[in-house]
């Protein structure tokens, strides 16, 4: 079982969960502009990433809330929860990484996250 | 409208009201003989359902206008997950959301006006009150063992440290979505949606037959 840090509930099973995708995908400034290739990327492209991931996740079974959640895609390892709008929290780099994770260093910025 | 014809049309109303009061049923009455096996005096866990309480959902904002003037109304409402404000008549607001609450209370405490009330007290603010009164049934599960009974089969943390008195919760039973709200030191109430209540008052009684079972003193 896994504990998700629900911001508005507190420790949840993920069960009450569900995952929405990566975070932080801006829609288009002018989407009447963009070419069919720009939009199919805007809707379909997503990263595929090995480590810290900015993701989307929704209580759905309590507070019925969507937020933000830094997770680690090899790990599973939490390393942030944070509200809907809100920028993802400044990481330390060159955490070393465990377990199977093929690099030495992390990134500072999760991979899908344009600041 | 004149107020004699207001009067009259209440008259009807409630006439109305009466017939449909003696012929609705619950979403668990098949099974209150089953729960009726469970209470005794002696019993670690009991079950019964409070049938027809009425249920209000609350969306606002409650810091807004509206939020503040329904919170007259109902006594307050809840600021964190977990609270639960009491206010007259029994009634109780429960937190589902920061910005969304379930008002319970005893159907014959309150005198039909309740939605009315609300609805006024929002007023032109956003948000919405809605009765709800036949979304949910309410179960009982008292006893002892009543906690040992809900862990099984749900993920929260209900040790009192985690989960005292007071404390209600939406979450997941047995894979139905629940609220769950502890009325007392050893008392959880359980509201599922009514097309949930045959499933989960079936797994309910199957969680609690090993504390029902009356114990054999011939066990070898």
């Amino acid at each position: 079982m896994l504990l998700f840090p629900c911001p508005n509930c507190g420790p949840r099973n993920e069960t009450e969960f569900h995952y929405g995708g990566q975070a932080h995908v801006a829609y288009p400034e002018h989407p009447a502009e963009l070419t069919d290739r720009e939009w199919a990327e805007y809707l379909f492209y997503r990263q595929n990433t090995k480590g810290l991931f900015a993701e989307r996740w929704v209580h759905s079974a309590g507070c019925r809330k969507w937020f933000n959640m830094l997770r680690d895609t090899v790990s599973y390892d939490i390393t942030a929860v944070y509200r809907i709008g809100q920028e993802p929290p400044a990481l330390r780099t060159s955490q070393p990484t465990t377990g199977m994770g093929m690099s030495t260093t992390r990134q500072g910025t999760p991979e899908g996250v344009q600041l | 409208m004149v107020n004699t014809t207001e009067s009259t049309d209440a008259q009807i109303t409630d006439v109305q009201q009466t017939h449909l009061t003696a012929r609705r049923h619950s979403p668990a009455e098949h099974l209150w003989a089953e729960f009726a096996k469970t209470a005794s005096a002696e019993a670690r866990v009991s079950l019964r359902e409070i049938p027809f309480q009425v249920m209000v959902g609350i969306r606002v904002d409650p810091l807004s206008e509206g939020g503040r003037r329904i919170g007259a109304v109902t006594g307050g409402l809840p600021t964190a997950c977990g609270q639960v404000t009491t206010g007259v008549a029994g009634m109780a607001v429960l937190w589902l959301g920061p910005d969304e609450f379930l008002l319970v209370a005893e159907e014959e405490a309150l005198d039909g006006t309740l939605a009315a009330e609300l609805v006024a007290a929002l007023g032109d603010g956003a948000g919405q009150t809605v009765d709800l009164s036949s979304n949910r049934t309410t179960f009982e599960l008292a006893g002892p063992s009543a906690r040992a009974v809900l862990e099984k089969s749900c993920a929260a943390d209900l040790h009192p440290r985690a989960f005292s008195t007071g404390v209600a919760i939406a979450t997941v039973i047995g894979n139905v979505p629940v609220v769950l709200w502890k009325t007392d030191n050893e008392t959880f109430r359980v509201f599922p949606r009514a097309s949930f209540a045959d499933y989960l008052g079936r797994w309910l009684l199957d969680g609690m037959r090993e504390f029902t079972v009356a114990e054999s003193t011939t066990w070898h």
